[in-house]
């Protein structure tokens, strides 16, 4: 579904991604994990066209797209939930997910979404900026799907959550997964829902992948071992 | 008695004071209208926004001895084309600004004023040199001359009242194109958060461009009304721009409804007070109570209530 092929990204010139290769296949779930500083965010922001990729290429769907601009990606069928939420905070929950609609040309939110997070249509007119942190990354995630991807990218979207909700969280994205047939990349450092979500677990370490397994043949240990200090 | 008033004269004036503050209001609308996107929704300090105006005053008086030319027969409504040709030259000229200057200075806001004050200066130039330095003065159309009688003393000219009327279509036009439209939702997102508007498939070099067109063309438009007030030179601009700013940051930068506030507040003010005083006193004390009223309230006087 989506491949990256020995991917690099710098900022000026210090390199923080190198070479990362990772095949995404259809209806999977991938956490990659890591430690703060260890490059998930400027790896996901590459895939993103917001940071500029150097050397290496992403394809999705058999289409390089490391040159496009990050509407085109959505276009193409890329969404990007961002790490803190990112949602226009003065604009109500509606609209919010209204700007996700850009690129299929819909005006009216499809009921769908508003199954999938209930909590979203009791605050439709409140603005983004008054929702919880939790409701706040429930829109971030609804927005996103907006779009009609075919791969869904979160960034550390437990972060600053409760753990009754990180629960709740990684059963609808497996939910969304299951009934949109998406695939999905998430990076993480909470192993726990990394865990619960992922098919497979991968590690990134200074800017490359040190370790790779299934979830059903994982080493726990050994993961955690990578993710403490 | 009030001074050397009546009660009558005394009430009559400040009718007639208040109206002609309502016809200051409405310029003052137009032109913080296209200010307000700009600079109110963009950041971006457009000092050349007088320019944009006087460039739709000039399409206007051109159109005006175009038809008094070519087509005297519908002379008596040129002026609504030559507000829509205002709207899209000036409209035009901005999509080009923003495309050669405006683009490459989105991160650095404060080096957009000096940018566009640059601009502004060689327009006034250009003006001068292609147009003439002299002032020039539209013709109106026989409908737009003088005035409604109210009472025997108070007259409301006509001219004012199609002012009031423009202002108030092209008002809740911009309106419902910020909150209403998708194109709205979008200028909106791009402008609180330009990095991830694109993140959720919002082209923002286009509606960026888009978006500081559009202000400028409601400066054209306002550059059009305009005409029937004042005559129309290489700087008239330039004698507007403070006063633009001010009703705009006054109003709270991003805020339709408070612009709209602020522009009724100060142009009442100046144009009552300016009866009673010269009009240079009347500007001072305008401005120190804005002055002191932003050093209270810097966000000014409208702000949305959100958790930052």
């Amino acid at each position: 579904m989506l491949s990256i092929d020995k991917l690099r990204v710098s900022y000026g010139q210090s390199e923080v991604v190198h070479g990362v290769s990772l095949d995404l296949k259809p209806n999977e779930i991938v956490a990659v994990m890591g430690r703060n500083g260890m490059g998930k965010t400027t790896l996901m922001k590459s895939l993103m066209g917001i940071v500029p990729s150097g050397e290496g290429a992403i394809k999705l769907d058999g289409n390089s797209i490391e040159k496009k601009e990050s509407y085109q990606r959505v276009e193409d069928g890329l969404a990007f939930v961002p790490q803190g939420r990112m949602i226009f905070s003065t604009m109500t929950v509606t609209e919010n997910i209204e700007t996700g609609l850009t690129v299929t040309g819909k005006s009216k939110v499809p009921e769908d979404i508003y199954e999938l997070f209930p909590v979203l249509k009791e605050m439709k007119s409140r603005r983004g900026g008054n929702l919880s942190g939790g409701q706040q990354q429930q829109l971030a995630i609804a927005r996103a799907l907006a779009s009609n991807p075919k791969v869904l990218l979160l960034d550390e979207p437990t972060e600053g959550i409760q753990p009754s909700i990180i629960k709740e969280m990684a059963r609808t994205l497996r939910k969304i997964r299951d009934e949109r047939g998406l695939s999905i990349i998430v990076s993480e450092q909470v192993l726990s829902f990394a865990l619960d979500i992922a098919d497979r677990v991968l590690v990134i370490e200074n800017g490359e992948i040190v370790h790779e397994s299934n979830r059903e043949d994982i080493d726990a240990e050994k993961v955690s071992a990578f993710l403490s200090v | 008695m009030i001074g050397d008033y009546t009660y009558v004269e005394f009430s009559s004036i400040l009718a007639m004071q208040g109206f002609a503050g309502l016809s200051l209001f409405s310029v003052f609308v137009l032109m913080a209208l296209g200010l307000a996107i700009i600079f109110g929704q963009m950041g971006v300090i457009n000092m050349a926004h007088g320019e944009f105006m006087i460039l739709g005053a000039y399409v206007t008086y051109f159109c005006s001895l175009f038809f008094q030319e070519y087509l005297p027969s519908l002379f008596g409504i040129y002026f609504f084309i030559a507000m829509i040709l205002a709207f899209f030259v000036s409209g035009a000229l901005g999509v080009v600004v923003e495309w050669l200057m405006i683009r490459h200075l989105y991160k650095r806001p404060l080096d957009t004023l000096l940018a566009t004050w640059g601009l502004s200066l060689i327009l006034q130039q250009f003006y001068r040199s292609v147009f003439g330095a002299r002032e020039v003065g539209v013709t109106l159309p026989d409908w737009l001359l003088g005035s409604i009688s109210l009472t025997d003393i108070i007259d409301v000219p006509i001219n004012g009242l199609f002012v009031m009327a423009i202002t108030l279509t092209i008002t809740l036009g911009v309106a419902f194109i910020m909150y209403k439209s998708t194109w709205g939702k979008q200028i909106r997102a791009v402008v609180q958060n330009r990095t991830m508007a694109g993140a959720v498939g919002i082209n923002t070099k286009m509606v960026d461009r888009m978006t500081y067109g559009l202000g400028c063309g409601i400066a054209g438009v306002a550059g059009s009304a305009f005409t029937m007030i004042g005559s129309t030179g290489p700087t008239a601009g330039q004698l507007y721009i403070v006063d633009t700013f001010l009703v705009v940051v006054f109003g709270g930068a991003a805020s339709l409804l408070g612009t709209i506030a602020s522009a009724f507040t100060i142009s009442q003010a100046q144009s009552t007070m300016e009866f009673f005083m010269s009009g240079s006193t009347a500007k001072v004390l305008t401005l120190l109570t804005v002055v002191g009223i932003l050093m209270l309230r810097p966000q000014g006087l409208f702000t949305l209530k959100i958790r930052r």
